[in-house]
């Protein structure tokens, strides 16, 4: 047997996982989406039916949202936990990383129990202004819940960022005059910029496709999985349930190359 | 700050008053030390790792503050508090430290950025840093396509840019090859004499030391062990610490009797000065003494006042050195010329003229 060959043979398993467990189902998801009465049309029903075009954004929305504000939190409690030492930081961080641990029905469940209907929040302003706030059930309610679940995924990958930062770039800009501010904006985010791109990118996706807080708290709101969920359960919809799903592969897929490309200059210049 | 020379003619005359530093596990880094340094003047900082040497640049920088009582003096006016952003201190790190997001011509024009210089003046100064420095043509490069001497040359121009009242040098060629050092070297020493900027300089290495420095202050576990030109360093060294770590040095520890060594290997006289130095202090006693190895000529045995055995030779290029046994308690380094044959096993005799054995103060170990 030549080498080649014997490299070839050892993609073997390999090609045999990805047709099995990635291609074939895809290529059949895609051939449902068309297999409508409408045919091909189901797929552009995703951007021109109005109902399934503001889901499609409402769902981006909310995943840039989520990303964006886990991006800043974890950012700024990243950079402190990882220089400052006091008592109580590794509880801390184990506390802000424990969500990891939790499906989404329980993240929504914890939502409910701080902004539901019997809910904390509610108790507190229902006796503070005689107003009850509910927003457990609201795209508030969901994108709290998604913030809760992005934090511990993006909080330890900058925190390893920031631990790799050559302390003397932060000295050598202040040495140049650079005051802290300047100093965050010039060295330590570009710096970090990896870090954000290759985490905020895993936040979005998370968000993207989350299923089970939504199925929790979205009784009256549409997000793409709870529309693929009841197109296909509640209608029997195979069609549009298949073309919707390809739809939201699709958007995650873009963003995350977008990401992957855009990633990959940084971390060269970075080098 | 004197804007009007082109050639940088500036700096300031800087004063550590004091200076200690405390670490808050307690360590403690630095002793209190007190140095002046000339308008202008290269003072190298040199010592073996662990001797406090980065942290008195660091306090000098403004990256740390000394414990109380430490004060640092910019032309007598007090910088203790002042931090180091507003402090006006060049910094070229081992690391080079220049900004990955940044290309060349942004790097060196970052401090002129911040200063609120106007984009031509800014390009003008560029364009002359990166002539200075030999990195003309690499302006719009990538950081991460430099080679490391040009990383050095632009950490370098970025750091002398907005005209520092001090350039502060910590290790700045360590990282390189051999070769690579000593060239930059010796065009880093160009360069600080063309600027004329008062220049304090970290390094390990004394030949570094040697060739740059307008005064050495050799420190040792957080202290000042000595300080003056290169000459005095390596020829009238203060002790045997200084001694053994500036060049090579042979200490010779040995009974002193009436301005004479007596030594296994024989006698060997003292200068008058050094016999003075000797008896001060020690009257007739055990002394030490040190001989560079390149003092110390080979000549026949035969009635010679010092002799010993060759243990070995190693050739080292521009001439060869000899390991000399029996003649003080361990083998004396001797540098022989090339065309002196001497091989292991040869008895031979050592002269040394008696003005360049110097007797050190006390053994400070």
């Amino acid at each position: 047997m030549s080498k080649k060959t014997f490299i070839g043979l050892c993609f073997v398993p390999l090609a045999i996982l990805v047709a099995a467990f990635f291609v074939l189902p895809m290529a059949r998801l895609v051939v449902t989406g068309a297999s409508g009465h409408d045919g091909l049309r189901t797929y552009a029903a995703i951007l021109l039916d109005p109902r399934y075009r503001a889901t499609l954004i409402n769902t981006i929305l909310l995943a840039t949202a989520t990303t964006l504000a886990t991006l800043v939190i974890s950012t700024i409690s990243g950079l402190f936990l990882q220089r400052h030492h006091f008592p109580g930081r590794a509880v801390l961080i184990a506390m802000l990383t424990f969500p990891l641990a939790f499906p989404g029905v329980v993240v929504g469940f914890m939502i409910i129990l701080l902004a539901g209907r019997q809910g904390l929040i509610g108790d507190v302003t229902l006796r503070l202004l005689g107003d009850k706030q509910v927003f457990a059930y609201s795209l508030q309610g969901l994108f709290l819940g998604y913030l809760y679940f992005s934090i511990p995924r993006v909080i330890l990958t900058i925190m390893a960022a920031v631990e790799k930062l050559d302390p003397s770039l932060e000295e050598a800009a202040r040495a140049l005059g650079a005051g802290p501010w300047r100093v965050v904006r010039d060295v330590v985010l570009p710096a970090l910029a990896p870090a954000f791109i290759a985490s905020g990118a895993i936040a979005f996706a998370t968000a993207m496709g989350a299923f089970g807080t939504a199925f929790t708290l979205a009784t009256d709101i549409d997000v793409l999985p709870m529309l693929i969920y009841t197109e296909f359960t509640l209608s029997a919809n195979f069609a549009v349930a298949a073309a919707l799903s390809v739809g939201l592969g699709l958007v995650t897929w873009a963003i995350l190359a977008l990401a992957r490309s855009f990633g990959g200059n940084t971390v060269a210049a970075a080098g | 700050m004197s804007g009007n020379d082109k050639t940088n003619g500036h700096g300031v005359a800087l004063r550590v008053h004091a200076c200690a530093k405390t670490f808050a596990d307690g360590t403690r880094a630095l002793e209190p030390v007190t140095l002046d340094v000339a308008r202008g003047e290269t003072v190298v900082l040199l010592g073996p790792s662990g001797c406090g040497k980065t942290t008195l640049l660091r306090i000098i920088a403004g990256l740390e503050t000394p414990d109380a009582g430490g004060r640092i003096l910019f032309n007598e006016a007090d910088v203790t508090r002042v931090p180091i952003e507003r402090r006006n201190v060049g910094m070229v790190f081992q690391s080079y430290a220049l900004f990955p997001n940044m290309n060349v011509s942004d790097n060196i024009g970052y401090g002129l950025k911040i200063r609120g210089v106007s984009e031509a003046e800014r390009k003008a100064r560029i364009a002359e840093l990166v002539a200075l420095t030999g990195i003309a043509g690499l302006e719009h490069r990538r950081v991460d396509q430099l080679s490391g001497g040009q990383r050095q040359r632009v950490a370098l121009a970025r750091a002398v840019a907005a005209r520092p009242s001090v350039l502060l040098l910590d290790e700045p060629l360590t990282a390189l090859d051999a070769a690579l050092r000593e060239r930059l070297r010796g065009e880093l020493n160009r360069l600080l004499r063309t600027l004329g900027i008062t220049a304090i300089y970290v390094t390990h290495d004394q030949a570094e030391a040697m060739a740059l420095g307008d005064r050495i202050v050799v420190m040792r576990r957080g202290a000042i062990a000595q300080v003056g030109t290169p000459r005095d360093i390596y020829f009238a060294p203060a002790n045997r610490f200084v001694a053994e770590f500036v060049g090579a040095a042979n200490i010779l520890e040995a009974e002193c009797n009436a301005g004479v060594l007596l030594l296994p290997g024989g006698r060997l006289a003292l200068a008058n000065d050094a016999a003075a130095a000797a008896l001060n202090g020690h009257a007739n006693g055990r002394i030490f003494a040190m001989i560079r190895p390149e003092s110390i000529r080979i000549i026949a045995p035969d009635g010679a006042a010092l002799t010993g055995e060759v243990d070995s030779v190693s050739f080292v290029g521009d001439r060869q050195r000899a390991a000399i046994g029996g003649v003080a308690g361990k083998p004396i380094m001797v540098d022989v010329p090339n065309s002196t044959p001497i091989k292991a096993g040869d008895r031979v005799g050592l002269s040394v003229d008696p003005g360049d054995i110097r007797v050190l103060a006390g053994d400070t170990a």
